[in-house]
């Protein structure tokens, strides 16, 4: 008691240090970050991981190929499905296997549509974040008719576990391209509505701009990707440069933005939104008819050697990495997760700015913990 | 000047976020998108593929389609599924043939992932649409599968 | 119901006969008022929950008593019965003084408010002075209880809520000022008799009167720490700010405090700019009992603006909450106060 109170005789000031986290509502999950601050300025980030670390890829060692798919699920939860889609592709990819057409416009149309879902959430926890409560519960609407649509189609609403090596695990339901074409023109008018309520209003455009600037050097030399290096100008999108399943045929664009901000993020998911409806609606109504599945062996063997695949998941670049001995299950599979090297760039965007600049830039950078732990 | 358009530019914004939520107010009798859970059980249904759990159907003479051939419980990542099998002779073929005891599935270790109905190929396993799976007791979270007497059905070969 | 009857019978009898309250009476009176607003803060915290679910799509408590309307009952008795918890290394005589500093303040101001013509408990001559003075005692209790509880989190609540009240504090005395300006008289009561000879001050002001509403609202809004302005408690920031280290009826203390605060800023606004217990156009000047109802429903109506900010806007940082204060509010204000002047000075105000 008594040493906590002894006072400092010449008054000095000096930075302290808080955890923020593991339990704290703005880190989205089990994520301790050390801050160094002095005041309310921040000086230092130390992001502490392993809270929520599960050993998926030593899993994945032990599992055979068909069952790494459902491991994905549980990483990036949010955009569970390309997940799975990245390791199937990496699979057909090693086993030089022929995808029908129809396989790839499902999984491109479900892609996008996670990628939708995924920043309908990012969007209401973002409100959230800097203080608007209310956005919480708009994003989780219009999430609430993608899950509709997931859970008739898959049957799970999250952990969808829809792809696997070869194909789909089920054909479409015959009210997917109904219930799609619905939310399309729900949607349609939800948008400027998010655009409002939130992204007009001043206070959130005095938070946002100009805080947590990340400029295109470093956003390249930290690793980052998806939208958050889209946001510095940082022209990274898988989609574009190595399209897979049918982004090859659709047309859309890559938003780029060059000022790197926190709001710059943040127009960069909005804008992504109408990009994965656009892409959406050129395919729903050119599901072209075959096979759903491609038949493959019961047990599936890699020939021998290294395979890579990455996709655009809504956070950013995943990169599925498998080395084979030829036997039934990986000798070693790595996951290069986009939340890890975006929140590698935090205490670089953060230093300088203020306790509430930091949760802001946490929400745009849409961190997922058990992303970044696996 | 920039000093008041600001003012009446920020003033502007506020008015147009407060119109947005105060619509939603107003609609609020008809616009709320709460589920009053407990109470509509009677009007909540699940879709048709919707993963509650593994149940194994039988038919009117209590009889499953399952040769316990373990197909399931290799694709299963969790080792959810156990299979206690034995031979015996089979009624309508007259041959020895393996057939189940116990299918043993423990729910509290199922990942809902769906390998096991994949692999399946006699369709003896299929998904269920209940979900309210909650019990006091984790051992009643483990459960046969094969009601008990029942056999399999003829005609179902690998 | 019987005490809210004994209450204003006797207040009744305050007014006729001033000099012969005795000590049992006050404390009856004391006792009625506490008891009514101890009630009025737990309907405004489910009405509060009612409105924030209206807003963001959702039904709200409707599950304990008819529409959910005794929800806050049990929750209070909830948080009677639940254990005080507290950190080791506080300051406890600080700790455990915070919770009633708030909540005392809060009740204080409400003695004043003339909620009709015969229900006034304490018609001072400083009447608005006194409700500003009261009101800025408050944050000497978040202040304690922020540094007391030795919690980083709280402290830097509590740091930033002593910024906040300094700053805003300045706002909402000159938006009163302004208005006093036109009645002249600090006394709530002479106020109301100007509003009823020549209209509600919100009219006879005009353009510098509906500025002064305006600043009067947004430094009200961050007097009582509501979103936008709730940086003391931030809880995507702070997780719970200065009171993270409460529990139980003390927690409930600020958490009811903050409400009956809220009713204060809307219940002083309706005095000075809306003509207190007054209605529209003397609709019911015959009826003197229904200006309770009338002093009633125009503070709701501020509540629920109140209410409307808090789930429609983001939250600022806390410089900006300076510079939203220093760089636009004080300046409107001077100025807004120089006009109001001139045109009382020149008798331009408009007049029923």
């Amino acid at each position: 008691m008594k040493e906590f109170i002894e006072i400092d005789k010449d008054f000095k000031t000096e930075p302290y240090q808080i955890n923020m986290g593991p339990q704290h509502p703005a880190t989205h999950g089990v994520l301790n970050l050390l801050l160094t601050i002095d005041g309310e300025i921040i000086k230092k980030v130390e992001p502490d991981l392993g809270y929520i670390h599960r050993s998926i890829e030593k899993m994945c060692e032990r599992d055979s190929y068909q069952q790494i798919v459902h491991l994905t699920d549980r990483m990036d939860y949010l955009s569970a499905n390309i997940n799975n889609e990245a390791v199937c592709l990496t699979v057909e990819k090693a086993l030089q296997l022929e995808i029908p057409d129809r396989v790839k416009v499902i999984r491109t149309i479900i892609g996008e549509l996670t990628r939708i879902s995924s920043h309908c959430l990012w969007w209401g926890v973002m409100g959230m974040d800097v203080g608007a409560l209310t956005t919480y519960f708009y994003g989780f609407r219009d999430r609430e008719m993608l899950n509709d649509i997931f859970e008739e189609t898959c049957g799970a609403r999250l952990t969808m576990n829809y792809n696997v090596p070869g194909g789909l695990m089920y054909d479409i339901h015959p009210n997917f391209v109904g219930r799609v074409k619905k939310f399309i023109d729900h949607f349609k008018t939800k948008i400027p509505e998010y655009d409002r309520l939130l992204s007009e209003n001043v206070i959130f455009q005095k938070r946002t701009k100009g805080v947590g600037i990340l400029s295109k050097e470093d956003a390249i030399s930290f690793g980052v990707s998806g939208p958050v290096g889209r946001a510095s100008g940082y022209s990274c999108d898988v989609r574009k440069y190595h399209p897979y399943s049918a982004f090859d045929r659709v047309d859309f664009n890559e938003v780029l933005r060059t000022e790197g901000d926190t709001f710059a993020r943040y127009q960069v998911r909005i804008q992504e939104l109408w990009e994965s409806l656009y892409v959406v609606e050129q395919l729903i109504d050119n599901i072209p008819e075959g096979e759903y599945r491609v038949k493959t062996n019961a047990v599936i063997k890699l020939p021998k050697g290294e395979f890579y695949q990455k996709v655009e998941t809504a956070r950013g670049e995943l990169g599925v990495y498998i080395i084979s001995t030829g036997t039934k299950n990986p000798y070693r599979l790595k996951f290069r997760s986009p939340g890890f090297s975006n929140l590698s760039a935090l205490n670089h965007m953060a230093v300088g700015s203020k306790i509430g600049d930091l949760v802001a830039i946490m929400a745009t950078l849409d961190l997922v913990i058990p992303d970044i732990d696996r | 000047m920039s000093y008041f358009s600001d003012i009446y530019k920020g003033v502007k914004t506020l008015l147009t976020g407060m119109s947005v939520t105060g619509k939603y107010f107003l609609h609020s009798r008809k616009g709320a998108i709460t589920q009053q859970y407990p109470d509509n059980r009677a009007t909540l249904k699940m879709f048709d593929r919707f993963r509650g759990e593994v149940i194994m159907p039988h038919d009117d003479n209590n009889q499953h389609r399952c040769t316990g051939c373990q197909k399931c419980e290799i694709a299963c990542p969790n080792g959810t599924i156990e299979i206690v099998w034995d031979r015996g002779i089979d009624e309508y073929t007259g041959k020895n043939k393996k057939k189940i005891d116990k299918f043993v599935y423990h729910l509290s270790m199922c990942t809902m992932c769906g390998l096991c109905i994949d692999a399946c190929p006699t369709d003896a396993i299929k998904w269920g649409q209940n979900f309210e799976n909650s019990v006091y007791d984790r051992t009643k979270l483990t459960r046969v599968l094969n009601k008990p007497g029942s056999r399999l059905a003829p005609g179902v070969e690998e | 119901m019987t005490s809210i009857i004994n209450s204003s019978y006797f207040l009744i009898l305050s007014t006729t006969a001033k000099e012969s309250l005795s000590i049992l009476e006050i404390l009856l009176i004391a006792l009625g008022y506490l008891t009514f607003f101890a009630v009025a803060g737990l309907f405004l915290v489910l009405l509060e929950r009612r409105v924030a679910a209206w807003f963001q799509l959702r039904i709200g408590p409707n599950r304990v008593g008819y529409q959910g309307l005794l929800q806050t009952m049990a929750d209070a008795l909830k948080l009677v019965s639940k254990e005080l918890t507290g950190t080791i290394k506080a300051d406890k005589l600080l700790y455990n003084l915070a919770p009633y500093f708030v909540i005392i303040t809060a009740l204080m101001s409400l003695a004043v408010f003339p909620f009709s013509k015969q229900i006034q408990a304490f018609d001072i001559n400083i009447g608005i002075f006194f409700l500003i003075a009261v009101s800025s005692i408050g944050v000497i209790g978040i202040l304690l209880g922020g540094w007391a509880s030795n919690n980083k989190f709280a402290l830097i609540g509590a740091m930033r809520s002593g910024v906040q009240t300094i700053s805003y504090e300045l706002s909402v005395g000159l938006s009163l000022l302004t208005m006093i300006l036109i009645t002249g008289s600090l006394q709530l009561s002479e106020i109301v008799e100007v509003q009823r000879q020549g209209g509600w001050l919100i009219l006879q002001g005009h353009i510098p009167a509906i500025i002064a509403f305006m600043v009067y609202m947004i430094a009200g809004t961050a007097e009582t720490n509501r979103a936008p302005f709730d940086l003391v408690e931030a809880e995507s920031e702070l997780g719970a700010g200065f009171h993270t280290e409460y529990s139980g009826m003390k927690f409930a203390y600020f958490f009811l405090a903050e409400f009956i605060n809220m009713f204060i800023i809307a219940s002083i606004a309706t005095t000075v700019f809306f003509g207190a217990w007054l209605s529209p156009f003397g609709i019911t000047e015959s009826i003197p009992w229904l200006g309770v109802f009338w002093f009633l429903a125009k503070a709701m109506v501020l509540v629920f603006l109140m209410m409307w900010f808090r789930w429609t806007f983001p939250r600022l940082r806390v410089d900006q909450l300076l510079t939203l204060e220093w760089k636009y509010l004080l300046p409107i204000n001077l100025v807004n106060i120089v006009i109001m002047a001139l045109i009382v000075w020149l008798n331009l105000t408009i007049k029923f």
